[in-house]
């Protein structure tokens, strides 16, 4: 009991800091923005095209406004070592992961919501028929990223050039998340659906969510430990 | 004996790297004690607080805490110790109100709305409560840093050079709850290299150098701050310590 409602103490604070600074959703919304305009105007697709090209469009403008969203989770903490703070706490560390994975996976959530609709208008795309689908996929998808990258975030924050040393870390390591993204992503956009692979994907998306949301649990009490 | 103690640290010994911060350090306080750790920088005092506070793992070594051994029961620990340091631990972006409302939901305290409340005004903050914490002074985020580490009751308060940057009136309300809590019998354990300041009360003072305790003593602060300043010149510590 005491861990979930110390875990909810911690998400609640997040949750409250963002809606006060809007750092974390401007970043990724800007960032996201900026992308789809771009390619909007750079290549002008056909729905064929979208089909092929805007899966990974679509993930890699998750991920890279991900990545921006990730850095300035620990930021925030390491002001006034905010973060020694929570730790002197009487709280299990695994409970300050939980709520700051939570948060993260809650701005990420509410970004790409916001991304895809942008997407779905600038392209002229209907994705609305399979939307059920693409917000289970952008789930499992998602889950994964924010799980790594929360454990990852939490190692860059104590190292210099933070800011280059998570994408480093963390690419590498959610490639399979970007993998069964851009492929179930690509069989639920495709015409017919293809949902024997788009499944299979998932299944591979929530395998990896469930090792990468456990083994941070598990792990980062070492990660803090100094 | 040491079943009552308010802190007993064994043996602790903390590297980082190649860099012994703490060498076979021993120490015990008892209840209601005020020692007073002093040292030149990076003798090892901030180190040794933070080993207490479970901060800093020791490489080796045991430390308890009320009892508690916070090696194996670190969250029991916790909740008996309040930290003041240099850094604030506050959220800039939060207010008064709201930090203190987080420390109080981590600590599962009852009728927190109340203690806030008492907290803020014993801090002079009750009419900045409400404003964010980014915009306050440095005293004033100190007064509510001290507000935020005491707001649980906890048994055994540790400070790390807590006057470092505070203005008159945030130093002489500091100096005053040192002396409040004294008087209450609360156990302290503070670093400083401040020997000017918030030192009534104080029942040891425990010499650091390099990592080791050197020697510790007894007795008013004055006769404290000339053999601290004997030590800096290089005088080695006297005889008339308790331990060499």
């Amino acid at each position: 009991m005491k861990f979930w409602s110390r875990t909810a103490a911690i998400l609640m604070k997040d949750l409250l800091t963002e809606y006060k600074t809007k750092d974390v959703l401007t970043s990724m919304l800007l960032f996201g923005l900026l992308v789809i305009l771009m390619f909007n105007f750079a290549f002008e697709p056909d729905a064929d095209e979208i089909r092929q090209f805007g899966p990974g469009l679509l993930w890699m403008t998750f991920i890279f406004a991900g990545l921006l969203g990730m850095n300035r989770s620990f930021a925030a903490e390491k002001e006034n070592d905010a973060l020694d703070g929570l730790m002197l706490s009487p709280v299990n560390w695994s409970s300050i992961y939980l709520g700051k994975m939570l948060a993260n996976l809650l701005f990420l959530l509410l970004a790409q919501a916001i991304i895809l609709c942008l997407f779905s208008l600038l392209f002229n795309y209907g994705i609305w028929p399979r939307i059920g689908w693409m917000a289970a996929i952008t789930f499992l998808g998602t889950l994964g990223f924010a799980s790594v990258g929360t454990l990852l975030a939490a190692v860059s924050a104590n190292t210099r050039m933070s800011e280059v040393m998570l994408p480093v870390l963390l690419v590498p390591l959610v490639l399979p998340v970007i993998l069964g993204a851009v492929l179930a992503t690509a069989a639920n956009f495709a015409q017919p659906p293809e949902e024997r692979v788009m499944f299979f994907w998932m299944q591979v998306l929530a395998a990896y969510d469930i090792i990468f949301v456990a083994l941070p649990l598990m792990t980062f009490d070492y990660v803090l430990e100094k | 004996m040491t079943d009552d103690a308010a802190v007993v640290v064994e043996n602790a010994e903390k590297w980082f790297g190649l860099n012994p911060a703490l060498a076979n350090v021993s120490l015990l306080v008892h209840p209601g004690e005020f020692v007073v750790l002093l040292g030149r920088n990076g003798a090892g005092k901030s180190t040794l607080l933070r080993v207490m506070a479970r901060l800093v793992k020791p490489n080796r070594g045991r430390v308890r805490i009320c009892g508690v051994d916070v090696a194996r029961d670190p969250e029991r620990g916790r909740e008996r110790i309040g930290l003041v340091a240099h850094q604030t631990f506050l959220y800039p972006g939060l207010t008064a109100r709201e930090n203190l409302r987080l420390h109080a939901r981590l600590h599962g305290l009852e009728g927190a709305g109340d203690r806030i409340a008492a907290a803020l005004t014993d801090a002079g903050l009750d009419l900045s409560a409400d404003r964010p914490v980014r915009g306050f002074s440095r005293g004033m985020q100190q007064r509510l840093a001290i507000a935020r580490a005491t707001l649980h009751g906890p048994e055994l308060v540790l400070l790390d050079e807590p006057f470092t940057g505070l203005d008159l009136e945030a130093a002489e309300l500091l100096s005053e709850r040192l002396r409040q809590w004294a008087a209450a019998g609360r156990t302290i354990v503070m670093a400083t290299h401040n020997l000017d300041q918030g030192l009534e009360g104080v029942t040891r003072w425990v010499l650091l150098d390099r990592g080791r305790i050197v020697t510790e003593w007894t007795g008013d602060s004055t006769a404290a701050r000339s053999r601290y300043r004997q030590f800096l010149k290089g005088v080695p510590p006297g005889s008339e310590g308790l331990r060499n």
